[in-house]
């Protein structure tokens, strides 16, 4: 099948990759077969469920519904590259407070659709999305476990608190690139602070 | 509450100095969680690891007659293409059935189908290659000649005379059959001033876990062991079934369970690919990986709920429930799944109705039959919606007939909370439940009253808007009467085996597995209180059989009640252990000396008399320093198993709140409610996410869930955009309230909580449809998911 072998260079969370594929390949089979970056989930191949949601130059895209090849010469963050560049650390420790998740394979693809939601509400200056917004957000994203109130709660608290976090704010509103400074690493808002309840 | 004193103190497990029973703690497993950095199956990749892809069968009931693999094993990175026959001769098959289920039948189950294929999906040949798209496309070159057979799926003809037997060894269609009567039913309904009957339908649905199952099975024949990744609830279970029918000492098989992508009842059975996955393993001496597509899912994973109910209920006008009576018909797959099989779903119906209330007058029959569809078995809640649902609407309907009010009728029904010990209709018994309880608190919370007021209020603007309610009950803590006693190999008890490390951490080792439900939290918690250290010096090992104690795993909410009271033991019983070696270092007596805060204290002032780094510090390295003849004991092990009581009973009520669009059949859920008693609430927060979870679960099956088959057994509706799966923008929210009745048969008193929610929920939005539609004369919705459609018909019927 080496005509549909193409080769492609990509930035991933910040690293640049050369990397030969099946034309076949999607990303979401990339980064977890290919780069080992399993944080993104595999889990309709049918661009249902969400849980292989990731950024393709700074909007979420369908990890199984885009091909690898498709994203020659672009920009891909991941789960892994999100986390450690600290851009949602405070959704994620709100997420954790909260129990927002169970079984967590779909945590991944909720936490960067959260984060678009926010992101562009800051930029649009339009304020802390409502529970409606959010759960209409998220209707892309499948929870099995947890009813997803435990979800809504967290946003919502995290979404109030970046309103009067003008660091946070920043951050999130620039579309965080890949490598954010590392002084913001650790800068989310504690859950505690947000008033979430233990 | 009722604790018994702990051993060595007289402060109970709720009120140890940093006690953690009681207390919303954070899962310390959620950050890698959050960060992309778990580990489910999956993800595992090994040296050498092939994949595997299936060749299933597009028909639901046909004769192999030839199958050629030429092509597929010439594909390109083939290692293998292997057929049922040739699987056979490395993985004996297996028969799902249980000794105390009586008279249940079902046939040997290969795990590759051997001649004749019995369901659309079973599998026919697998294809083993480096990639799975390898295996996939060399999948398609395989050239199975099939002969179509006629395929049996109604169950209400199953059993016909004209109707084909699917194993024509078993005589008839029939897998089990349950009769039981109790009381005077012919008595109660002959003394009933009103009958209501009613015939409720069941929408086969399935668990659809976000990840799908996935194994990865490593046969290394230098060691000669079998080494299987798998997302399972029940690790030992596996490594008993996989020896079994590999042919190995149970020795020579691990089984581990790391992160789960949740489970739900799908994870805890034998399923045909994962034991072909193992075998495959074993015939090619390498590691073979299978993880499930969606659609592979949807006509593999257990379906569960096809029932078909015919149900009637006796009240009088002042409103007592005087006898009940069930017909309940249920179409299985081909098989009765191993080793739970596919019996108790229906025996927990009969086990199940009516088990609330007073009223002991009962009749009921449940027959299960073989079907030519994906098989069916356990899922979260087993029985229970399909039990609450009729039991639930049967009360609602007979409120509505006799004009009372349908919490006042369960009022007056209801088991009384000082009645107890009880036992409901089928026998089962009760420790003690709290049925007024938790109506009360539950009518208080949803302003019951207000809601009524705002219906009659809306309905004269043409809004039309349901309240419904389910009380329920659900089995949670099984003793072995679950399994055990029915041949299966499956423990009931559980065990935790907790060590002092040398810088005074604690290592937990657990049977019960993590599915996502907060088990390693709990099992944290109990240790931490136990021993009397901050839970962050706990760290919780579970799902590997080389390294846990031997247990049952996580189901039938099992994993707090029985793994935490293991844990908590364990963790009194390693603070003794280590108090022993203190009192030597110290020259003081063991009971002089507490551990709390995760320092050693005098018990009478708390005063600090040494660190547990320390004491580990002086056993581990310097135990020359102790007396002669004195032998320090950092591990502690111990078990539990419920013993006074079958089953722990929880109960509860949920309520709906809904709006029905009349002009388009829309239900919008607006609210829902649950009041539940699991008894000691070791966490609350993790308790009421269980409770949320379990709710929306029964929520899709409510509104959305079926599995659609046509009349050849062709699943018609098998991927997520088609199967209707509750999302964020349909769900409500959700309030939980709590009463506690503590078992007795545990030092802790908890009792599960993972299924109550699941329970009542669909019982509670098809009574809160049929209370909003009731006014316009609608004909009663007995049959779920309440679609739009469904809902058009009863209006244009009344």
């Amino acid at each position: 099948m080496t005509e549909h072998v193409r080769s492609i260079a990509l930035t991933v969370n910040g690293e640049d990759v050369h990397e030969t594929v099946e034309a076949r390949t999607s990303l979401v089979d990339f980064l977890r077969d290919r780069l080992g970056l399993t944080g993104s989930h595999v889990g309709c191949e049918q661009g249902v469920c969400g849980a292989c949601t990731v950024r393709l130059d700074g909007v979420t895209v369908r990890g199984c519904l885009v091909l690898a090849v498709q994203c020659a010469g672009c920009r891909v963050e991941t789960i892994e590259g999100v986390s450690d560049a600290g851009e949602i650390a405070d959704l994620q420790e709100a997420f954790v407070r909260r129990n927002s998740l169970q079984c967590g394979f779909c945590t991944p693809g909720m936490l960067l659709a959260v984060q678009e939601l926010l992101a562009s509400r800051q930029r649009a200056g339009s304020g802390a999305p409502s529970r409606e917004d959010i759960r209409a957000h998220l209707s892309g994203n499948y929870c099995r476990c947890t009813g997803y109130q435990a979800i809504v709660d967290a946003v919502e608290a995290v979404a109030r608190a970046r309103l009067t976090s003008p660091l946070v704010g920043r951050a999130t509103a620039n579309g965080a690139a890949a490598r954010s400074p590392s002084s913001l690493v650790g800068q989310g808002v504690g859950a505690e602070s947000i008033g979430i309840a233990p | 509450m009722k604790i018994t004193p702990d051993l060595s103190s007289e402060l109970t497990a709720l009120d140890r100095p940093n006690s953690y029973i009681g207390r919303a703690v954070p899962r310390p497993n959620l950050k890698r969680l959050t960060h992309g950095r778990a580990q489910y199956v999956s993800d595992v990749t090994l040296p050498r690891m092939a994949h595997v892809a299936f060749v299933r069968s597009p028909y639901a009931h046909a004769r192999i007659k030839s199958i050629d693999a030429a092509l597929a094993q010439a594909a390109p990175g083939v290692i293998a293409v292997v057929t049922g026959a040739d699987l056979a001769k490395v993985i004996t098959p297996w028969v799902g059935v249980l000794t105390h289920l009586k008279g249940i039948k079902s046939a040997p189950q290969h795990a590759i189908a051997v001649d004749v294929a019995r369901w659309q999906g079973e599998a026919v040949a697998a294809v083993v290659a480096r990639t799975r798209a390898e295996a996939e496309d060399a999948r398609a070159l395989v050239a199975v000649e099939y002969g179509e057979l006629p395929a049996v799926t109604d169950p209400e003809t199953a059993l016909d005379a004209a109707t084909p037997v699917i194993h024509a060894a078993l005589g008839d269609n029939l897998c089990f059959e349950r009769r039981h009567t109790a009381g005077d039913p012919d008595g109660g309904f002959a003394a009933a001033d009103e009958i209501v009957e009613a015939t409720f339908r069941f929408g086969r649905h399935t668990g659809v876990t976000n990840e799908p199952r996935a194994v990865v099975a490593d046969w290394n024949c230098g060691d000669e062991r079998l080494t299987v990744y798998q997302g399972t609830q029940a690790p030992h279970m596996m490594q008993n079934l996989f020896a079994k029918h590999l042919g190995l000492e149970e020795h020579q098989v691990r089984v581990i369970t790391k992160d789960v992508g949740g489970s739900f009842g799908i994870k805890v059975h034998t399923y045909a690919d994962e034991m072909a996955t193992a075998a495959l393993s074993k015939q090619l001496c390498r590691p073979v990986k299978f993880v499930a597509d969606r659609s592979e899912s949807f006509v593999t994973d257990i379906h569960a709920r096809d029932h078909r109910v015919w149900a009637k209920i006796g009240v009088t006008r002042d409103g007592a429930i005087m006898a009940w009576e069930i017909d309940d018909l249920t179409g299985i797959g081909p098989y009765s799944v191993y080793p739970r099989t596919s019996g108790i779903e229906a025996n927990q119906v009969v086990n199940l109705v009516g088990g609330p209330y007073i009223c002991p007058n009962y009749r009921a029959l449940a027959r299960v039959v073989f079907q030519n569809k994906n098989v069916m078995c356990q899922y979260r809640a087993v029985g229970h919606p399909i039990a609450t649902h009729v039991t639930e609407s049967l009360v609602e309907l007979a409120a509505a007939r006799i004009g009372m009010d349908p919490l006042e009728l369960r009022r007056r029904n209801l088991i009384p909370d000082d009645a107890y010990p009880a036992q409901g209709p089928s026998g089962i018994k009760f420790e003690q439940l709290s049925h007024h309880e938790t109506l009360a608190h539950l009518d208080a919370m949803m302003n019951y009253a207000g809601l009524r007021a705002e219906q009659a209020r809306l309905r004269e603007r043409g809004i039309y808007r349901g309240v419904g309610f389910a009380s329920f009950i659900e089995v949670t803590n099984p003793s072995a009467a679950f399994y055990g006693i029915g041949g299966a190999r499956i423990s009931a008890q559980d065990g935790a085996t907790v060590r002092l490390d040398a810088t005074g951490a604690v290592f937990c080792h657990t049977g019960v597995t993590e599915q996502g439900q907060g088990a390693e939290a709990v099992i944290a918690q109990c240790v931490a209180s136990g021993f009397g250290v901050p839970i962050e010096h706990v760290r919780v090992v579970t799902g590997d059989t080389d390294n846990v104690p031997y247990g049952g795993g996580t189901w039938a909410s099992r994993a707090a009640g029985i793994g935490g009271e293991a844990a908590w033991q364990a963790g009194k019983a390693l603070r003794a252990n280590v108090l022993a070696v203190a009192g030597q270092v110290l020259q003081a007596g063991p009971a002089s000396l507490d551990i709390r805060g995760g320092v050693v204290v005098d018990r009478a002032d708390g005063r600090e008399r040494i660190s547990l780094d320390e004491v580990a510090r002086i056993a581990y390295f310097r135990p020359d320093t102790l007396p002669p003849g004195f032998q320090a004991e950092l591990v502690a092990t111990r078990h539990y198993v419920p013993k006074a009581w079958p089953f722990a009973f929880t109960n509860g009520i949920q309520a709906s709140h809904v709006e029905v669009d009349i002009e388009t059949g829309r239900v919008t859920l607006l609210k829902h409610w649950c009041v539940e008693d699991c008894g000691t609430v070791i966490n609350p927060q993790l308790v009421e996410e269980q409770i949320r979870g379990g709710v929306v679960q029964g929520l899709g099956a409510a509104l959305f869930e079926k599995c659609e088959y046509d009349a050849r057994g062709q699943l018609l509706n098998g991927n997520m955009a088609d199967y209707l799966v509750p999302l964020a923008a349909e769900m409500p929210d959700i309030e939980v309230g709590h009463v506690v009745s503590p078992t007795t048969d545990s030092e802790l008193g908890a009792k599960g909580a993972g299924e109550a929610g699941t329970a009542g929920a669909t019982a509670a939005v098809a009574n809160a449809v049929n209370d909003a539609l009731r006014v316009l004369g609608a004909r009663e919705i007995t049959e779920v998911p309440i679609t739009p459609e469904a809902v058009l018909r009863a209006v244009g019927s009344g």
